[in-house]
């Protein structure tokens, strides 16, 4: 009876979470439809692909646990493969897309075998470390252009129709590609399997004896996580038509755990937040240079040392309802 | 002129030397890793940065001070360890009853505020350091050319890492360390200052990675940049050997650096990624690391 009750507290009160979550992207979505009619949309299109970054990036970490330190590998191996199929061979910009993120997610399964054989600190050391060699190989490979990056990369006709060099259609098109993205994430972590995952975050020892394979959902978590950077990081190479190594380079790995983190780790909402406030800080603080680097690390001490939650997550405690 | 496998050996040798440098401040580097990493639970993120600094302090010493190299060996560590002590204070403190990840973030966080500051003065160019004159020339060993300063750094290397291995395996000091490892709440219990030793230890941690900086000074440029990506190695390192115990750190240290050593001289294009390889190697055979214990 009482185990009955408290299913039937869990029932409401993960129905009410999903009511204000509901009102909460509905405002999102609205905000970015109006958004290009009032902001420069490159500007916009840019938070938005890291918008999808950090997302990708919280799922393994705010959901799984698996702190990362080299996502910047399938970020830029997406980029990579995305700018070269789409100049190089031609691919309409659908394909090239698809084809840069199922790179990513190949590299995903090859790393995330590795990478989850150790835990917690380890798999942080391992994931930058794995990372460095990606972007070692990319320094050296000839396909990459080296420091030049793959320049020019033409936007092409989305399914042949749609001509993506207008800026509008492009931002749409990325607009649709975040949200499709951010839905996703959003099912997995409400799925079964997202709740397994929750499970093996909190408890993994327990979540072994209860009979999961958590080695097979911590691999899932890790090659979904990857494929989704890797969406992120191919839409990218198109908005900037550019992929370089910029986007493999550990800063950037560094970049994605600032923003999931200034926005707050596990909360739905968090990354999406975070990534607009340090991109449009970069934006706003670039001719400082160097001290874009500083605020950073400033920026990480004070959300370690007083608020770990993040801003989404300060914001979902004080309405005491999850975001 | 003589070869080995192809390779004319002067090649061999000098890029053996070469490794073997490397090899040593994998050694220093990992080794203080690994014993923050023994006590504190934390990755120190900020040990590249801490190491630039090491280096950084030499040349403030003889640009500003008019100090030379053997002055900066023995005041660059202890600054470097103080400061490693203040920050442990003040912000690492606050952390321990907290996931372990906090701690990364944490230093990786300061990593960037001092390597930012630093590159805001100094650019990313590296400043010139001058060998000191006692060690400066170089001697014949018939086979090659030993320059002396490069055979001090090997030695100095061999002698910090053997000594710290001694005091933390041999001394009764030490074995307050590895119990307080084992079980901080025990060791407290039995009078031991366990949050004093923790603050030492960790100002020790980064003052070997002071030291590592000024014995690199003359070899490589004291630049702001010259942490960041040898820390990421050293992570590999790390890895590979394992971090449970403290002569597995060392030897796997300039083990590594003698690989990669050799990989440059039979082929250099793997020469950047080659550690890596061996780090995926390693944990597909043995995830805890040649020397490590799952924990």
């Amino acid at each position: 009876m009482a185990s009955e009750d408290r299913a039937a507290a869990g029932v409401t009160r993960e129905e009410g979470s999903l009511g204000h979550q509901r009102i909460a992207f509905t405002v999102m979505v609205v905000l970015f439809v109006l958004a290009p009619f009032v902001f420069y949309p490159v500007f916009l299109m840019k938070a938005l692909t890291f918008a999808l970054f950090a997302c990708a990036f919280n799922l393994l970490i705010g959901f799984g646990g698996l702190l990362s330190f080299g996502h910047a590998m399938f970020l830029g191996t997406a980029g990579y493969v995305c700018a070269h199929a789409a100049k190089e061979w031609g691919f309409n910009p659908e394909f090239a897309i698809l084809f840069g993120t199922g790179a990513s997610a190949l590299l995903g399964i090859v790393t995330g075998l590795l990478a989850i054989r150790r835990q917690g600190i380890y798999f942080a050391m391992i994931t930058l470390a794995l990372a460095q060699m990606i972007f070692f190989f990319y320094v050296q490979t000839p396909f990459t252009k080296g420091e030049d990056g793959i320049q020019a990369v033409p936007r092409g006709m989305l399914f042949g129709a749609i001509d993506l060099s207008r800026p509008l259609a492009m931002y749409f098109f990325v607009l649709v590609i975040f949200l499709a993205g951010f839905l996703l994430i959003y099912r997995i972590i409400h799925s079964p399997f997202g709740q397994v995952l929750k499970a093996i975050r909190e408890n993994e020892p327990r979540a072994i004896s209860l009979g999961y394979r958590t080695d097979q959902y911590k691999l899932l978590a890790f090659v979904l996580s990857a494929t989704l950077a890797g969406l992120a990081g191919a839409t990218k190479a198109l908005v900037f038509q550019l992929a370089s190594l910029t986007d493999v380079h550990w800063t950037m790995s560094g970049e994605v755990v600032l923003m999931t983190l200034l926005g707050g780790l596990g909360t739905v909402f968090g990354p999406v937040v975070g990534a607009f406030i340090i991109i449009t800080m970069e934006n706003y603080l670039a001719a400082l240079g160097q001290w874009v680097t500083v605020i950073q690390g400033a920026i990480f001490v004070a959300c370690v040392l007083a608020f770990r939650r993040g801003i989404i997550g300060e914001l979902g405690h004080w309405l005491k309802k999850p975001l | 002129m003589t070869e080995i496998f192809g390779v004319p050996t002067q090649a061999l040798f000098g890029q053996l030397l070469i490794g073997l440098i490397n090899g040593s401040f994998y050694a220093l580097l990992s080794l203080g890793l690994a014993v923050i990493f023994g006590l504190l639970n934390i990755i120190n993120f900020t040990h590249g940065a801490q190491y630039m600094l090491g280096a950084f302090f030499a040349y403030f010493l003889l640009n500003k001070a008019g100090l030379g190299y053997w002055w900066s060996l023995a005041i660059a560590p202890l600054a470097s360890g103080a400061f490693g002590m203040l920050i442990e204070r003040t912000m690492l403190k606050q952390l321990y009853k907290l996931d372990h990840l906090y701690g990364l973030l944490l230093t990786f966080g300061l990593a960037l505020i001092i390597q930012g500051l630093f590159r805001n003065e100094y650019g990313s160019s590296g400043l010139p350091y001058p060998i000191p004159e006692e060690l400066s020339g170089a001697r014949n060993l018939g086979f090659m050319f030993l320059p002396n300063y490069r055979a001090w750094v090997i030695f100095a290397s061999l002698v910090v890492c053997v000594g710290t291995w001694f005091v933390i395996e041999r001394t009764k000091l030490g074995s307050y360390l590895r119990a307080a490892t084992e079980n901080p709440a025990l060791v407290q219990a039995f009078g031991i200052n366990v949050p004093r030793m923790i603050t030492l230890t960790y100002g020790f941690g980064v003052g070997l990675a002071g030291l590592a900086g000024v014995m690199a000074a003359p070899i490589y440029q004291v630049s702001p940049q010259m942490g960041a990506d040898l820390i990421i190695v050293v992570f590999a390192v790390v890895v590979i050997g394992g971090m449970g115990s403290i002569m597995g750190s060392i030897v796997t240290g300039f083990a590594l650096g003698l690989v990669e050593g050799l990989t440059k001289v039979f082929y250099p294009e793997a020469s950047n990624t080659v550690i890596f390889i061996i780090m995926a190697i390693v944990l597909m055979i043995k995830p805890a690391g040649l020397f490590g214990t799952q924990r």
